[in-house]
């Protein structure tokens, strides 16, 4: 590794454009407890130090959340995010890998799918009155939320598994039938953020021949994750331009509101909304899942203090560097929710919602009627709030 | 394929698990050559990411042998092991590995015939399987990290 690499990511980035102003510190959520880190310190020590074997054994560059709070105040628009990932790349070629969450058992799942040819039986789930086409224009991308949902069915307050079944009720609801693959695979986001490129363009390779089989050229996600990486991360690594384009379910959603293919019942709650970082920082959407959730009669949206690009992170990210310091940073968005006074915490993203039902379940250094808000996931609200056809 | 001889990674328990084979050994009762032994204090310290990293790197089949129920040294270390591995289960399955290769064995430390006899089933079963499909590329792995 050479300092010339730092140098070109420093110029990709934008880093030199740096004002120090601060503001990227002062909305850190990992600075808020871990007190001598810093956004800036990182591209400073990644310019003093001749070589990148120091800082990848740093913790600072593994405790980024990527979360691109940062970069979201930045006046100058540094890309920290993209920073932290390209050095986090060159960590991994020196055989250097982070601390994962549940021992790395996902990650190591994923490697498993990106090289391993295996036949898998992913869409067991996926039966009558759920209807859903080996063809078609239209592609469910459900990634690992099945997988996950097997994990962590024990999970008390935390329903994973039912996310991909929601997903396609409601497109069926609207009259779409998704297409769906028993090949396709993980998108590869965390092995992607934890600089692990190899296998994740293998995935990649995977994904793309996947759904280019089933002759798709939208991708529905309801994962902010897997949105992101299809949309940002996989033209860069794919070998050639993506016959399809990615969109979150959220957006689909909204716009079968408008045409008036989706009706919804008298749901009465009071619900607030946490944008997922990679859905609303990294891509940008933030009406749509709000336009729904408008949408539906008696559902009232009440915001959360810090919303939008503002809106406080889960604490963890690529499945790495959960620590005692994201447990306290955890406590600040949960009691942020609950002050709300809302029944129930909406997301889009089910791991946000597993990290924070992990801080829920753990012991908590506040009083635990704080922060006991449930939380649910967006899809499941919105199809158990479809109106039933008679 | 008549030649697959099938490896397989039993991680057994400091009190019963391990004793079981060590006697089977000592007793000369035949079982696989397969099969590697790690020893670990307790089955309730297994992990599920023990496993799947065993899967990664080309282990065909693995093999959980602990106390009987009730009989836990650490009094229940081997229900965790169970429940972990209940929920592995239907993961392998959707993943395509197949829920084949993860096996669990409650063995009393004395029963060596027992243990030997589990370890020859399992490799059977493995063989009725086949490979572990990320083989050839964890062939060109160097090993864990």
């Amino acid at each position: 590794m050479s300092e010339n690499v730092i140098k070109q990511l420093i110029a990709d980035t934008h880093a030199f454009d740096c004002v120090e102003c601060g503001k990227c510190t002062s909305v850190c959520p990992m600075t808020r407890h871990k007190k001598d880190f810093a956004p800036r310190l990182i591209v400073v020590k990644a310019m003093d130090s001749a070589s990148i074997e120091k800082l990848a054994h740093e913790r600072d560059l593994w405790a980024c959340t990527t979360c691109g709070q940062c970069s979201a105040v930045c006046p100058y628009k540094v890309d920290y995010t993209e920073f932290i990932r390209g050095l986090r790349a060159e960590g991994a070629l020196l055989d250097f890998s982070p601390e994962c969450v549940q021992g790395g058992l996902m990650q190591s799942m994923m490697r498993v799918m990106a090289n391993a040819p295996l036949k898998q039986d992913r869409l067991a789930w996926a039966k009558a009155p759920l209807r859903i086409a080996d063809r078609g224009d239209i592609y469910l991308f459900t990634g690992c939320t099945k997988h996950m949902g097997a994990i962590f069915r024990d999970r008390k307050g935390l329903d994973i598994d039912s996310i991909a079944g929601s997903a396609v009720r409601i497109m069926n609801a609207a009259g779409v039938v998704p297409a769906m693959s028993q090949d396709e695979v993980c998108c590869g986001h965390d092995l992607n953020w934890i600089g692990d490129e190899d296998n994740f363009a293998r995935l990649v390779d995977k994904n793309v021949a996947a759904i280019r089989a089933t002759g798709a050229k939208t991708v529905v996600f309801t994962c902010p994750e897997g949105l992101r990486t299809f949309s940002k991360d996989y033209p860069l690594v794919a070998e050639d331009d993506l016959p399809f384009k990615a969109v979150h379910l959220s957006e689909l959603i909204a716009g079968w509101i408008k045409d008036g293919s989706l009706r919804f019942k008298e749901t009465k709650k009071k619900v607030t909304y946490h944008d997922a970082c990679r859905l609303g920082r990294h891509m940008g959407v933030y009406d749509p899942p709000r336009e729904v959730l408008r949408a539906i009669p008696g559902v009232e949206l009440v915001e959360l203090e810090n919303n939008r690009d503002k809106c406080l992170c889960c604490g963890v990210s690529g499945g790495i560097s959960c620590d005692a310091d994201t447990k306290l940073y955890q406590m600040d968005k949960l009691m942020e929710a609950k002050r709300t006074g809302a029944e129930v915490m909406l997301s889009c993203c089910h791991k946000c919602q597993l990290h924070l039902n992990c801080a829920q379940n753990d012991k908590v250094p506040v009083d635990r009627s704080l922060i006991d808000i449930p939380m649910q996931d967006f899809t499941v609200f919105v199809a158990n709030a479809l109106e039933e056809k008679k | 394929m008549a030649d697959f001889e099938p490896s397989i990674i039993a991680f057994t328990c400091q009190w019963c698990g391990y004793p079981s084979a060590i006697l089977a050994g000592v007793n000369r009762i035949e079982y696989p050559a397969g099969v590697n032994i790690v020893r670990v204090m307790c089955t309730g310290m297994i992990e599920p990411s023990y496993i799947m990293r065993a899967l990664e790197y080309g282990a065909d089949g693995i093999v959980i042998v602990g106390c009987q129920m009730e009989n836990c040294h650490y009094t229940v270390g081997n229900k965790r092991a169970q429940e972990r591995a209940e929920i592995l289960w239907p993961l392998l399955d959707m993943m395509g590995l197949g829920a084949g290769r993860l096996r669990t064995e409650w063995i009393n430390a004395s029963e060596r015939v027992k243990f030997a006899r589990a370890m020859r089933e399992f490799s059977e079963r493995l063989k009725a399987l086949g490979p572990n499909p990320m083989g050839a590329a964890a062939a060109d792995k160097e090993g864990p990290r």
